[in-house]
């Protein structure tokens, strides 16, 4: 009845070999792979780009009222919830002063017009964001357009792109945005608790043909183009006015220029 | 052995009851789920985009490989359209490509996003009511919880 340790040893390797093939043979022979025979393609109805960016134009945005309109209408499209709690707050667009934006670079003597402009502050989409690179499953990533956005489906809530972005553009959801998303747009999905969401420069409208929600909402304010495309109102803004990025000295090259002396009267 | 009477006549007594489910189930047919394939929402389009994207073959078997393929293709990759293998063009778009046809007929039954005081707009979401709705008649049957409605919903005419 009883076995020696040789004997045992022997057995227990021929039961896991035996083991181990005979899984092999039921699933090694089954199809794994599917194989669709189409194709995919870009709607021709879509905007295209080589880098998009937005200019504000800070003689359009002289009261928070002005911004609040542009912040509600991404927040709606987007079904951003609104959380009682500021600690849990989701914000796609959000507004700040002089100092918080431009952080390093006061002039005490700089225009009390200036100083206490309301900023309106999103994600910068920079050309090296520093927050695609901690991203460790690329749930964030540039697009061809330099759109930086987001693959929620692929984020696992990990909230090293939060550290990463110097400019605070990013919000977790802690909480399950549901309950708290005001009025459901059906546009756009919403978010599950655990996944960092943030600005997406409306993509989702660019490939429909339209530009970002906030730009239409602007009157103007707010400059939406290509800044590869030499024409382009933002390029000709850009090249030929005195503009200003967030933190251009971290290297990011923002996407989104402040115009702070464009109006006649700034 | 040990005791080895009372441990082989456990073993059977255990090994009878764990299988009595099996062995009081055989020979029984269980009813399949109902898929509704002819909704009305399907019936009223043009005979020619009564079609799915792929046919209904391929559908059942590779629906889960072809939305990832969708996902990334139209998250990641910008690219829009499917172009199936009969060379016609879909926008993808799950809610306004899939759901146009398997949307949910139940608009008497709209399950509202979970809060209900907050919330004007009532989504009904194929997935999350009972059948006998499209994506819920099959998952349910087969106990496999799509997580697609924790964040897409029905599109706009459906959700009064």
């Amino acid at each position: 009845m009883s076995i020696n340790r040789r004997q045992f040893l022997r057995r227990a390797g021929m039961i896991t070999a035996l083991g181990l093939g005979s899984s092999f043979v039921i699933s090694g022979f089954r199809k794994k792979e599917v194989a669709v025979a189409a194709e995919f393609a870009t709607t021709p109805k879509g905007l295209q780009a080589k880098r998009w960016a937005m200019v504000v134009d800070m003689s359009k945005f002289k009261t928070e009222a002005d911004i609040n309109g542009v912040i509600e209408a991404c927040h709606k499209l987007h079904n951003v919830p609104k959380f009682p709690n500021t600690k849990d707050e989701i914000k796609w667009i959000w507004e700040d002063d002089y100092h918080h934006t431009f952080a390093g670079g006061h002039n005490e003597y700089l225009d009390d017009h200036v100083l206490h402009s309301p900023f309106m502050v999103l994600c910068n989409h920079c050309e090296n964001p520093p927050c695609v690179k901690a991203c460790p499953t690329q749930a964030t990533f540039q697009r061809p357009d330099g759109i930086v956005s987001m693959d929620y489906h692929r984020c696992i809530g990990c909230r090293f792109c939060m550290g990463a972005c110097p400019f605070g553009a990013r919000s977790f959801n802690f909480r399950d945005p549901r309950p708290f998303i005001e009025e459901v747009s059906a546009e756009y999905p919403t978010r599950t608790p655990g996944v960092v969401e943030k600005c997406n420069f409306c993509y989702e409208r660019l490939a429909d043909g339209l530009m970002p929600a906030c730009v239409e909402k602007s009157n103007g304010g707010l400059i939406f183009g290509d800044l590869d495309d030499p024409d382009s109102e933002v390029r000709k803004i850009v090249s030929t006015k005195f503009t200003i990025r967030r933190k251009p000295e971290l290297g990011t090259q923002p996407s989104v220029y402040y115009l702070v002396g464009g109006g006649e009267d700034a | 052995m040990y005791k080895g009477g009372k441990i082989f006549a456990s073993l059977i007594i255990f090994a009878a009851l764990f299988t009595i489910p099996f062995f009081y189930n055989m020979g029984k047919v269980n009813a399949g789920p109902d898929v509704a394939l002819n909704t009305a929402a399907i019936q009223q389009l043009p005979a020619s985009e009564q079609q799915c994207v792929e046919s209904p073959e391929f559908m059942r078997a590779n629906h889960m490989q072809l939305l990832n393929q969708w996902r990334e293709e139209a998250v990641r990759n910008g690219q829009t359209v499917y172009v199936n293998s009969q060379g016609k063009e879909f926008e993808i778009s799950l809610q306004d490509t899939c759901l146009k046809c398997h949307a949910t007929e139940s608009a008497s039954k709209p399950a509202v996003l979970n809060n209900p005081v907050s919330t004007t707009a009532g989504v009904s979401n194929p997935a999350l009511n009972e059948s006998p709705e499209f994506c819920a008649s099959c998952h349910d049957y087969s106990a496999v919880k799509p997580q697609c409605w924790s964040c897409h919903f029905e599109p706009k005419e459906a959700a009064k």
